[in-house]
């Protein structure tokens, strides 16, 4: 049994403590929101927040959360920045298949939080390791400079 | 996939039947215009109604659909048609999956419940806002018999009848009884395109905010009471079959339930999925790896490359093309490789199935929920009819969820489990196991007269026949009408010409649609082969193509994207990189689109995309922001096959597993993109795959311009490194 904070709530989850933090949500709490996607931190869909940091949650095991606070996708509108980020996704119609942007949402949220007013590269950073199939990429850009409240595109 | 065997543009005419709705209300059934639409209307048979509408008592209106939403706005287009003429507005339609049922729900274009080739707009466009204009009229009358008054008195507005002079009104849903007893008006007004509030709107998506909020329910999201989890391992050899598992090891993982045998996979079967991937690897499966154990690339490419040099099945002959290339002074000829391609879908393949008391349910994201019916069917041994498809939003499809391989064998380990049982693959399994875009290879000739432009073109196109399997009465005399689309209607005039194609199947290897299909091939070799030609001319590539051109909306985009991209003003030099600009142009899938990619290459021979400039003519664009997002969305997905799209295989094996070896676009690889969607009042043409089937050669011809290397064979890769 692991005790942690799921969207601020503490929650016991009855798995092996080597589960990945994704199936425990998925399977454990019955959390859909956040993705499954390659299972190796290679592609971002289940992307959460530990104590606030991007985490890719297939890779993390239920024990290096223990009593830790998990922010997913249900949650993450909680937030003023999560809100914005959010509401910027549905103004620019970034979604597609929408199956990874769950995670898509959740690393640019982490990145506002941390930079409120991202460079390109610092766009770069954040989202690079989230991967979008259908190809939004051009629109999480803007939607990321919309809710840090800059112009769509860089002057440059 | 496309839809070929449907000759012709669609026309206005189909079937439409008014009624009461079991549960109250009104309810149209309508029968989307097709081949068998129009033999049915010609000997009499009755409506055969393929899409319904309901309009409730508390005034929702319905839509049941045989479209699948997999990204491409579907669910909000179709919604915009019906509601523009309904005169309601669009959020308070709602969009219902179908359920399984050819006979109701066959696209006319591809003659079967499928979502695919970019088809579900120009099927829709003009009966879904009959319907809507019907139903309008419909509850318009039924106003003016309450009130006694003139129909032609009366408006609609916003979901409500009213009487403009005498201020008063009726909602729909107090109507609906009334007008479902009314007869069919004959005749109904389309509303002119200058009243539209929605159609031609880039409104917003409806599945928008379910999608950014976490709720949005695909297949891998399906939770049943008492569902178990299966892991998946397939042969990891072609046609190879299980030998052996330590059932034991697997079975003291705790969590693990069952382990399900089949001929060429073993399924674990536990309370969840870490213990299934668990229990998968301690069993440590044994295969007997069958006939294809040697099997390497090199053999594929060189069986279609010996069988390419014989003479192929004719797909297109215009004037002697061989004749003149016989005689010619001046001739250019090239061989083009495409290579295997994964479709790496977001949502990995999984198909969650309960089989009880001879029943079969199944939650499955499908693109072809009726085909899907019948194979979980017949792996059962139960009647079609008690097979139950609940099918979800579909996390990407791109032709995979085409496929029903997964839900058969979903059905096959359900069959041996007293559970509902989600089998769920890894991503290497879905990389190892998908069914991939065909390798191909291409032999072109083409004859040059004196000032350099074509007089004869020949185009071979030697590989696997997806219609043979997928459709086969559309595989005729030899010629895969998919394969070769593309290749034989060109934007260009070319006095003669010849295209062949021979049908040659990878052993071992299952073959399968890929977005863009045809023309995502055709498009990398036919407009390489023109940028070829324009390079042994001399010529500008975007000049050369202008003068072969005979129409004037090819015409049109090819100047626009042109302009936009700035192709007369060469690019400022950059120190350490060589940069160039390339072109493509095709007439496909309805549409008319051009292409600039503009492309860095660096001295270790490292390729750049800086920018993707796209003019799209899809004729009345019914979401331009929808179609903009297809095109810079199929742009990506066109330059990641580019760059790196490659599916190896050795001894049998696929060798790409994951995304660090099967190598995608991601943000920091990407490129300006710049769509621009011409204004047009034609009919509409297909979106969601023409903006990939042209990425793959503007890029290709970019980086030609930059280097001077010609690319004939995908992906670009490490093709431009110095050895």
């Amino acid at each position: 049994m692991t005790t942690l904070n799921v969207n601020g709530r503490d929650v016991a989850v009855d798995l092996p403590a080597d589960t990945p933090l994704l199936w425990a949500l998925r399977d454990g709490l019955h959390m859909n929101g956040t993705k499954f996607g390659c299972g190796m931190s290679l592609c971002g869909a289940c992307t959460v927040h530990v104590d606030g940091q991007a985490t890719r949650a297939c890779v993390t095991p239920l024990s290096a959360v223990a009593g830790k606070k998990v922010t997913t996708i249900e949650a993450v509108g909680d937030s003023d920045v999560g809100r914005r980020v959010q509401q910027a996704w549905i103004d620019l119609d970034v979604v597609q298949c929408g199956y990874c942007q769950s995670g898509q949402i959740m690393s640019a949220t982490a990145l506002l939080a941390k930079t409120p007013r991202p460079s390109d590269e610092d766009i770069d950073a954040a989202m690079s390791g989230n991967i979008c199939r259908c190809g939004t990429y051009v629109r999480i850009r803007k939607a990321i400079r919309q809710a840090a409240g800059m112009p769509a595109e860089d002057a440059a | 996939m496309n839809a070929p065997h449907i000759a012709g543009a669609l026309t206005r005419r189909h079937f439409l039947k008014v009624g009461a709705a079991a549960t109250g209300g009104l309810l149209l059934e309508l029968s989307l215009p097709g081949a068998q639409a129009f033999a049915a209307l010609d000997s009499g048979q009755p409506l055969a109604p393929n899409a319904f509408i309901r309009i409730a008592r508390d005034g929702t209106v319905t839509l049941v659909m045989h479209k699948v939403e997999m990204g491409q706005g579907t669910y909000t287009s179709l919604p915009q048609l019906l509601a523009e003429e309904l005169e309601v507005s669009l959020d308070s339609v709602r969009l219902e999956h179908a359920p399984p049922d050819n006979a109701r729900y066959a696209d006319p274009m591809l003659g079967a419940q499928i979502t695919g080739g970019s088809t579900s707009i120009r099927s829709s466009w003009t009966p879904l806002r009959e319907a809507g204009a019907t139903a309008r009229e419909l509850l318009i009358r039924a106003a003016a018999k309450t009130w006694d008054a003139d129909p032609a008195q009366l408006r609609a507005r916003n979901g409500e009848v009213f009487h403009p002079t005498q201020r008063k009104s009726l909602r729909y849903g107090e109507l609906v009884d009334i007008a479902a007893t009314l007869p069919v008006p004959e005749k109904v007004a389309l509303k002119d395109a200058k009243d539209f509030r929605l159609v031609g709107k880039p409104v917003k998506r409806l599945d928008g905010p379910g999608k950014v909020n976490g709720t949005a329910a695909f297949g891998l999201d399906t939770l049943r009471p008492g569902m178990k989890i299966a892991s998946v391992a397939a042969s990891p050899v072609f046609g190879g079959t299980l030998a052996g598992i330590d059932e034991a090891a697997a079975l003291k993982v705790p969590g693990v339930r069952q382990v399900v045998k089949l001929e060429n996979a073993v399924a674990v079967v536990a309370d969840h999925t870490w213990a299934a991937k668990q229990g998968l690897a301690a069993c440590a499966p044994r295969w007997h790896e069958g006939a294809h154990a040697g099997l390497d690339l090199a053999q594929v490419t060189s069986q279609l490359e010996q069988a390419s040099l014989q003479p192929g099945a004719v797909a297109h002959r215009a004037g002697d093309a061989g004749a003149v290339l016989a005689g010619a002074s001046r001739r250019v000829d090239a061989v083009y490789h495409s290579p295997f391609l994964a479709h790496a879908t977001m949502e990995p393949v999984n198909c969650t199935v309960e089989v009880k008391n001879g029943e079969v349910d199944i939650w499955v994201g499908t693109q072809v929920p009726v085909i899907a019916q019948g194979v979980a069917a017949g792996v059962a041994g139960v009647a079609t009819e008690k097979v139950r498809i609940h099918n979800h939003l579909l996390g990407g499809g791109f032709g995979r969820r085409l496929e029903v391989d997964f839900i058969a064998q979903a059905v096959a380990i359900a069959k041996q489990v007293r559970a509902p049982v989600k089998v769920v693959w890894s991503r290497e399994e879905d990389v190892q196991h998908d069914m991939y875009r065909p390798y191909y290879v291409d032999r072109l000739s083409a004859a040059l007269d004196d000032k350099g432009m074509p007089v004869a073109w020949t185009h071979r196109i030697a590989g696997s026949s997806i219609m043979a399997r997928f459709f086969p009465p559309a595989f005729k005399d030899g010629v895969d009408p998919d394969a070769v689309d593309g290749a034989v209607e060109l934007p260009y005039a070319l006095p003669a010409m010849q295209v062949e194609f021979l049908r040659v199947e990878p052993p071992g290897i299952p073959t399968a649609f890929w977005r863009g299909v045809g023309p995502t091939r055709n498009g990398f070799v036919v407009e390489g082969f023109i940028d070829e030609l324009a390079a042994a001319a001399g010529q500008d590539p975007v000049a050369y193509r202008r003068a072969l051109i005979k129409d004037a909306r090819a015409r049109a985009v090819l100047d626009l994207a042109a302009q936009k991209a700035s192709w007369d003003t060469p690019r400022p030099p950059r120190k350490g990189v060589r940069g160039g600009r390339g072109v493509a142009l095709m007439h496909v899938f309805g549409s008319y689109i051009a292409q600039v990619a503009e492309v860095e290459v660096n001295d270790d021979g490292e390729v750049r995309v800086v920018r993707m400039t796209c003019a799209i003519d899809c004729g009345f664009a019914v979401n331009p922001d929808t179609v903009a997002a297809q095109m810079e969305g199929g742009i990506v997905f066109g330059l990641s096959a580019a760059l790196w799209g490659e599916v190896k295989i050795a001894n049998g094996r696929v060798q790409q597993s994951n995304f660090h070896d099967y190598r995608v676009m991601r943000m920091n690889d990407m490129p300006r993109i710049d769509v621009h969607v011409v204004p047009s009042a034609e009919a509409p043409g297909g979106a969601g795959e023409p903006g990939t089937s042209l990425a793959i050669p503007a890029l290709a011809n970019a980086v030609f311009a930059a280097t001077g290397t010609r690319i004939r064979a995908l992906p670009i890769g490490e093709q431009l490194q110095k050895a």
